[in-house]
């Protein structure tokens, strides 16, 4: 057990380092004429680029929102890079042994399993490196039973009809600041989509990087679930260290026709600055999943530890009826770190029911705050939801909030909101370590279980590595 | 096995052991009596290594070693256990695998066979039986929600599973009821041995009937102010504290 121990007091974020490759990128600044250059890169079809010109004129009438619990200096979006590629700019490589072996090493470092034949128990991983996807595996076994699984850039040239039927159908561009700017530069992300009556047969995995130290990542990612179809895809990611900030505006957008089901879970690792909060990713995406059929079913699961400042809140339309939208999030922030997330559950159609489980730790100096917003809407008959809210506080000088906006238009509903703030104090660890176990184990294990209700919907192998970040990013913090 | 040496300990800068002499050997069961608040408790968290008291003065040796050089978790695993006054809940982490753990931590640093879940559960449905505890208990979240009587029952089923060499009992009888106290009684005077010890911290002599002190020491205002044999719990059963507290005001006792 020496190792765990040793995994444990080696607190530096392991991710930190920088792959030296060429890129190929813009030159820093937005305009009109750098959203044209990224569309035609990526050979775009006339209506993608008026999608973006559409997003980018309605971006520059809108201003940064003010109203979470989270302090920065606003980014000057003239100094960020809006396009980086890895060169060679081949946009999708066949097999990874055409790619960049230096790159291959960054992803081998990461953990990340690129080879087919290294694979976790079959994931098939989509792999976005700054701007763009370098590989995709699994893609002709999937093929097989019509299952599409591939970069977002590919999608927009084999299959345009469904892009541009569900592109924006979901989050539309003009929906929130970050959102409008991703929708005017995003430049990668992945593309899935299910068809009619089939369970995907692996776990779908898309895993990204962030670089260069001026580019911003704005990945766009889509997942329609045609009726009766079934998916459940994993999102990791991490970023080299710098000390300045990187913004990551990325917008997900999941569609899920009758009867249909899709659990998205993402443990976000990006670089979360130093202890006195140099650094970091700045995390502002916009998810949102839309159970459009008739008992569709929407699972949102994230586990955020990194970024700097973490803006984020997965949330689920339910318009079918009998529709069921769940979100279950663990967010631990600690040194300076804040993160303002949550989920929105709007109930349109009738019976339809939602599960708020979220657990926020917060130690050292950081700020954690829960946001969220249950709407019931007049026709949502017989709605349900239930939420349940848990703080943890570890040290004196951390804070945790709740925000439940609750907005009930009809009468038959019923929405029920439990929250609970407790300390993971001395008492409790001596208890552990008076059974001969090290404090480390015994946070871990405490955390862990405080986390249960979250981590027991998390596919095994990412529940393993979720568990291990956060005693990692708690090392220290007590006692 | 124990030996203490003009102890002092203090909380928030508060002295509250103030001068505390034990020789603990293997083999023998002692007893600590005395008011509420005279630093029971205190004595035996020092003991264990609770970070929030601070050791002021006096010396420690358990096994001919210097105790606090000894991180909580070591001495634990050296071989001293408290089974304490209030034991703390835990929400979301099962019973069984918190035991496991513990048991794993021990034998790993006695050179051990760790068990795997499925010998573990061989192993604790022995030892739950000797503390007539139901098996449901292994699956709850440790502590949570448990009765202050199933508390101490978990406690001494903990005892059982790390088999310590020296165990501080803290009111284990507070809170059990007749049945309970017989059962968790018997269940630890089976637990002793030769090369074991007990230091039993309680107010009723009733528990004393099963598990024979042949010890009993009277703490009060953070000092030992009288050591005498097992029928000094009837003694001060019928004539509670305050002879003793006059007697070592006028110099009598030590
Ligand atoms: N965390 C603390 N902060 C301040 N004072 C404390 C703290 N813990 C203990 N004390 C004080 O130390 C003294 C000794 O407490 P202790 O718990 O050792 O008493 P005890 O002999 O076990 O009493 P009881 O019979 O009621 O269990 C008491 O006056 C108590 O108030
Ligand atoms: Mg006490």
């Amino acid at each position: 057990m020496t190792s765990t121990f040793n995994v444990v007091t080696s607190q530096e974020y392991k991710y930190g380092f920088v792959t030296d490759i060429e890129a190929d990128s813009v030159a820093p600044g937005l305009s009109e004429d750098v959203i044209r250059f990224i569309s035609a890169k990526k050979g775009e079809p006339d209506w993608l680029l008026e999608f973006r010109l559409k997003a980018y004129r309605h971006w520059l009438t809108m201003a940064e929102p003010e109203w979470a619990k989270v302090e920065y200096p606003k980014p000057d979006f003239q100094k960020i890079v809006y396009y980086s590629a890895p060169k060679p700019k081949k946009p999708q490589y066949a097999s990874m042994d055409e790619v960049d072996p230096e790159l291959r090493r960054t992803f081998e470092k990461l953990g990340v399993p690129i080879h087919e034949q290294e694979a976790l128990a079959g994931v098939a991983v989509d792999v976005v490196f700054d701007s763009v996807s370098v590989t995709t595996t699994y893609r002709e076994k999937l093929a097989a039973v019509g299952i599409i699984f591939c970069s977002f850039s590919e999608a927009v040239k084999s299959h345009p009809d469904l892009v541009k039927q569900y592109l924006g159908s979901v989050v539309p561009s003009s929906d929130n600041f970050y959102a409008a700017l991703n929708s005017a530069v995003f430049t990668d992300g992945s593309f899935v989509f299910i068809p009619k009556g089939v369970a995907c047969p692996m776990d779908l995995s898309t895993y990204f990087r962030i670089n260069n130290k001026e580019s911003g990542q704005f990945e766009r990612t889509l997942i329609v679930a045609e009726e009766g179809a079934s998916v459940s895809y994993l999102e990791g990611c991490t970023a080299p260290q710098f000390d300045t900030n990187q913004l990551h505006a990325a917008v997900v957008e999941l569609v899920a026709l009758d009867r249909a089901s899709i659990k998205y879970s993402t443990v976000q690792n990006w670089y979360a600055g130093d202890k006195d909060g140099k650094g970091g990713i700045f995390n502002f995406v916009t998810k949102r999943g839309l159970c459009k059929g008739r008992a569709s079913h929407i699972s949102w699961t994230q586990v955020e530890t990194g970024s700097a400042i973490t803006w984020k809140y997965p949330s689920c339309v339910l318009l079918g009826d009998d529709s069921i939208g769940e979100f279950y999030s663990v967010a631990l922030t600690n040194h300076k770190q804040q993160a303002d997330t949550g989920t929105k559950m709007i109930h349109i159609g009738r019976n339809t029911k939602s599960t708020i489980v979220s657990k926020g730790i917060s130690a050292g100096d950081s700020s954690n705050s829960y946001r969220g917003l249950v709407k019931v809407q007049p026709k949502a008959e017989g709605a349900r939801n239930f939420s349940q809210c848990d703080s943890m506080l570890i040290g004196q000088s951390c804070s945790a909030s709740t925000f439940p906006y609750i907005e009930v238009q009809n009468r038959s509903a019923r929405v029920e909101h439990e929250a609970t703030t407790s300390k993971i104090g001395e008492e409790q660890l001596l208890y552990f370590q008076q059974r001969g176990i090290p404090a480390e184990e015994a946070i871990s294990m405490i955390i862990n279980g405080f986390c249960k209700d979250v981590f027991r919907e998390l596919p095994m192998e990412f529940a393993v590595e979720a568990t291990r970040l956060l005693s990692l990013k708690l090392e220290g913090s007590v006692g | 096995m124990l030996s203490i040496k003009n102890l002092t300990a203090s909380i928030n800068g508060t002295p509250v052991l103030k001068g505390i002499d034990l020789e603990i050997k293997a083999g023998e069961i002692h007893a600590i009596m005395g008011p509420n608040g005279s630093g029971k408790s205190t004595l035996g968290k020092v003991l264990v290594g609770h970070p929030a008291y601070e050791v002021t003065g006096g010396e420690v040796l358990y096994e001919g070693r210097n105790l606090f050089e000894l991180a909580a978790d070591e001495r634990a695993r050296a071989g001293i256990f408290m089974g304490f006054q209030h034991p703390i809940e835990v929400p979301g982490v099962s019973n069984a695998a918190f035991l496991r753990l513990a048991y794993n931590k021990k034998a790993e640093a006695e050179g051990r066979d760790e068990l795997d879940p499925l010998e573990f559960d061989d192993f604790i449905h022995e030892k739950i039986k000797l503390v007539s505890m139901k098996e449901e208990f292994l699956d709850r979240s440790l502590n949570e929600g448990f009765s202050g009587g199933e508390k101490k029952r978990n406690e001494i089923l903990q005892m059982a599973v790390l088999e310590p060499k020296l165990a501080i009992l803290d009111e284990l009888d507070s809170g059990l009821d007749i049945d309970a106290l017989r059962v968790l009684g018997d269940a630890v005077n089976k637990l002793q041995r030769p090369d074991r010890a007990l230091l039993i911290i309680t107010h009723f002599p009733r528990i004393l009937e099963t598990i024979q002190p042949q010890f009993v020491h009277v703490l009060s205002g953070g000092r030992i102010l009288k050591s005498a044999g097992k029928e000094l719990a009837t003694e001060l059963e019928d004539r509670g504290y305050d002879w003793v507290l006059e007697e070592a005001a006028a110099g009598g006792a030590r």
